[in-house]
């Protein structure tokens, strides 16, 4: 469990998932990849993990990602074969909504 | 967070789609990934803490804009019309600094120890000839990404401040990551120096939209480009459309099959103008964006559905909306206030405040002008309609306070500009032994037309009150506008407070 922090990046340890949050609540939280928790981009990933069973949905590269509460949100920076989640709860796809050009 | 992570996000994904095209030389978003990271090292090697960059719209503009991101120096654009003192002045604040521009410039600048100099052709040569090294950039969302001397008009220019966590805020709450389609190109025609050229570089990376850079805008030009590129997106000023489309409207058929989009900014758009525009181009998506250099660009957008609503309603409100800016952006709040900074009712007119993530509103040696609630006075006067619509109405400053009554110069442009002989009208204070200010009137009148004086002053009593007839009104064979379209007001002041004296 941690603070997780706006603006902040995380990795998956046991893909190559990366995310940037885009918003996230007060009070800790357990923000996972493939089943594991994810971890600041200057730490290593622990050994001997792997991508849990039913987590293996994989990320897409640019989309974003939301809890239930829609009070966690993350951009996928660099996709990876496992499934986000937090508290224990899968987090799903959110659809962008389209804004026209304008520059 | 950094400006980087978007263009390695888009190398990664459509490394292989064209990015650039200027003439017959193209950077896909691999090359210009690569090219980034080996012109950081330039940079980085060379111990400046500036990258600037002093050239038209080419292939160094964005290649020098995340270079200096990847190298964590502020990317400094300068503009390519200043004199070669003008210049030097503005180098001096960022010495040292690293210099990139075209051969024939550099004759124009007093050579200087600070300055490192490289031509853009040794710049491209030398990024695009080398492997970048691994990622190394900073991700402190608080460095600045870009500073921008801002066409001060008076005094020195300001340097605006915009930090990384600003300009990814407004890409990430404004753009779709690969949301272009793999044949959508831009052409952008606006300058590399302004905050709309630094923008289009941002959100055409993100969206995936090849860019096609047009340095010198003539009308003919734009459109030919636009037809050998297959352009489908486009951003104008209002003074390049009017061109456009008056050309277009003399052709026998408006022959620019792809376009798919047009957005425009920068100025005022007649409504005249963007009215022909949308039935030259019947299927394309317009869209009018308001912006500042301070707010990282676009804060309020009239979209396509609101452009196709306001010209189809017999509504007066609704249809008055196409003169207005449109709503907020995500992520932008709007607020109007008063002189004192006092909130004002709706539909009041005031001095338009924004708050968000993408808002600056920060300058070199003077700090942030954000209030303690993260307000910006933005020194634009405007007003919002009870849907939200923005209405803008000229600066704060160009008020004009006659017996102290305020009244806004767009008022009366508005009304001059629907005589069937006036082409264009610029209104301004000027000063009055009586009043204080008066009000005073540039027009132009349109070709073949003809209407005096008397008779103009006597169509702006009946449509007005009598307090904003222009006392002085003279004719003029054009008005004075700078590159990006904004009336040089205070060129006309100046003129006809000569004249009233």
């Amino acid at each position: 469990m941690a603070q997780i922090k706006t603006g902040s990046r995380m990795r998956s340890q046991v893909c190559a998932t990366e995310v940037m949050v885009i918003g996230a609540p007060a009070g800790e939280m357990e923000v996972t990849c493939g089943g594991a928790p994810m971890v600041d981009m200057s730490e290593t990933p622990g050994d001997g993990l792997s991508i849990a069973d039913g987590a293996d949905q994989g990320t897409v590269l640019g989309k974003r990602y939301t809890n239930e509460a829609a009070d966690l949100e993350l951009l996928c920076t660099k996709p990876g074969d496992g499934s986000l989640g937090a508290n224990g709860e899968t987090l799903s796809l959110k659809e962008a909504k389209a804004l026209p050009s304008s520059d | 967070m950094n400006i980087m992570m978007l263009l390695e996000m888009a190398a990664q994904g459509m490394g292989d789609r064209v990015a650039f095209v200027n003439g017959d030389q193209r950077l896909t978003y691999q090359d210009l990934y690569n090219a980034a990271g080996c012109a950081a090292e330039e940079i980085k090697a060379s111990g400046c803490d500036h990258a600037a960059v002093l050239d038209v719209s080419s292939l160094a503009v964005p290649v020098g804009l995340f270079a200096a991101s990847w190298a964590g120096v502020p990317y400094v654009p300068l503009n390519y019309r200043l004199t070669g003192a003008e210049l030097d002045a503005l180098l001096e604040r960022i010495y040292p600094a690293y210099l990139v521009t075209e051969a024939d410039r550099v004759g124009k600048l007093t050579h200087h120890s600070e300055v490192k100099l490289s031509t853009r052709e040794d710049f491209l040569a030398k990024a695009r000839a080398g492997t970048p090294g691994d990622p190394s950039w900073s991700m402190d969302a608080e460095d600045i990404a870009i500073l921008l001397f801002t066409s001060g008009t008076t005094g020195a220019p300001k340097a605006a401040v915009l930090r990384h966590k600003h300009l990814v805020s407004y890409i990430l709450t404004t753009v779709e990551f690969a949301g272009a389609g793999p044949d959508d190109a831009a052409l952008v025609c606006v300058p590399p120096y302004h905050i709309a050229g630094m923008a289009a570089i941002l959100s055409s990376v993100y969206s995936g939209r090849r860019v096609v850079q047009l340095p010198n805008f003539t009308a003919e030009e734009w459109i030919r480009v636009a037809r050998a590129e297959k352009v489908t997106n486009a951003f104008v000023v209002p003074t390049m459309l009017s061109r456009i489309v008056e050309i277009l409207e003399g052709e026998e058929s408006a022959g620019l099959p792809s376009l798919k989009s047009i957005s425009y900014g920068g100025g005022k758009m007649p409504q005249k103008v963007i009215e022909r525009a949308m039935k030259l181009f019947p299927e394309a998506d317009f869209a009018n964006a308001y912006g500042l250099t301070e707010t990282s660009s676009t804060i309020a957008l009239l979209g396509p559905d609101d452009h196709r609503d306001a010209v189809a309603s017999e509504d007066p409100a609704v249809r008055r909306r196409i003169v207005s800016v449109g709503r907020p952006v995500p992520g932008i709040e709007v607020e109007i206030r008063d002189d004192e900074g006092k909130p004002l009712p709706g539909g009041a007119r005031g001095e338009i405040y924004v708050r968000g993530e993408q808002v600056s509103g920060e300058y070199v040696g003077r700090g942030s002008l954000l209030d303690n609630e993260g307000w910006f006075p933005t020194r634009d006067a405007g007003s919002v309609d009870e849907e939200g619509f923005l209405f803008l109405e000229g600066r704060a400053d160009d008020v004009i306070v006659r017996g102290g009554e305020n009244m806004s110069p767009g008022e009366i442009e508005d009304v001059l500009l629907e005589h069937d002989a006036v082409a264009d009208a610029a209104v301004v204070g000027i000063p009055d032994e009586q009043w204080g200010e008066g009000v005073a009137a540039a027009v132009v009148l349109r070709q073949g037309k003809q209407a005096s004086v008397e008779e103009l002053q006597a169509w702006v009593k009946e449509a007005l009150r009598s307090s904003r007839v222009p006392q002085v009104l003279e004719f003029r064979d054009e008005l004075p506008y700078n590159e990006t379209g904004k009336l040089l007001r205070r060129v006309v002041k100046a003129e006809l407070s000569g004249d009233a004296s």
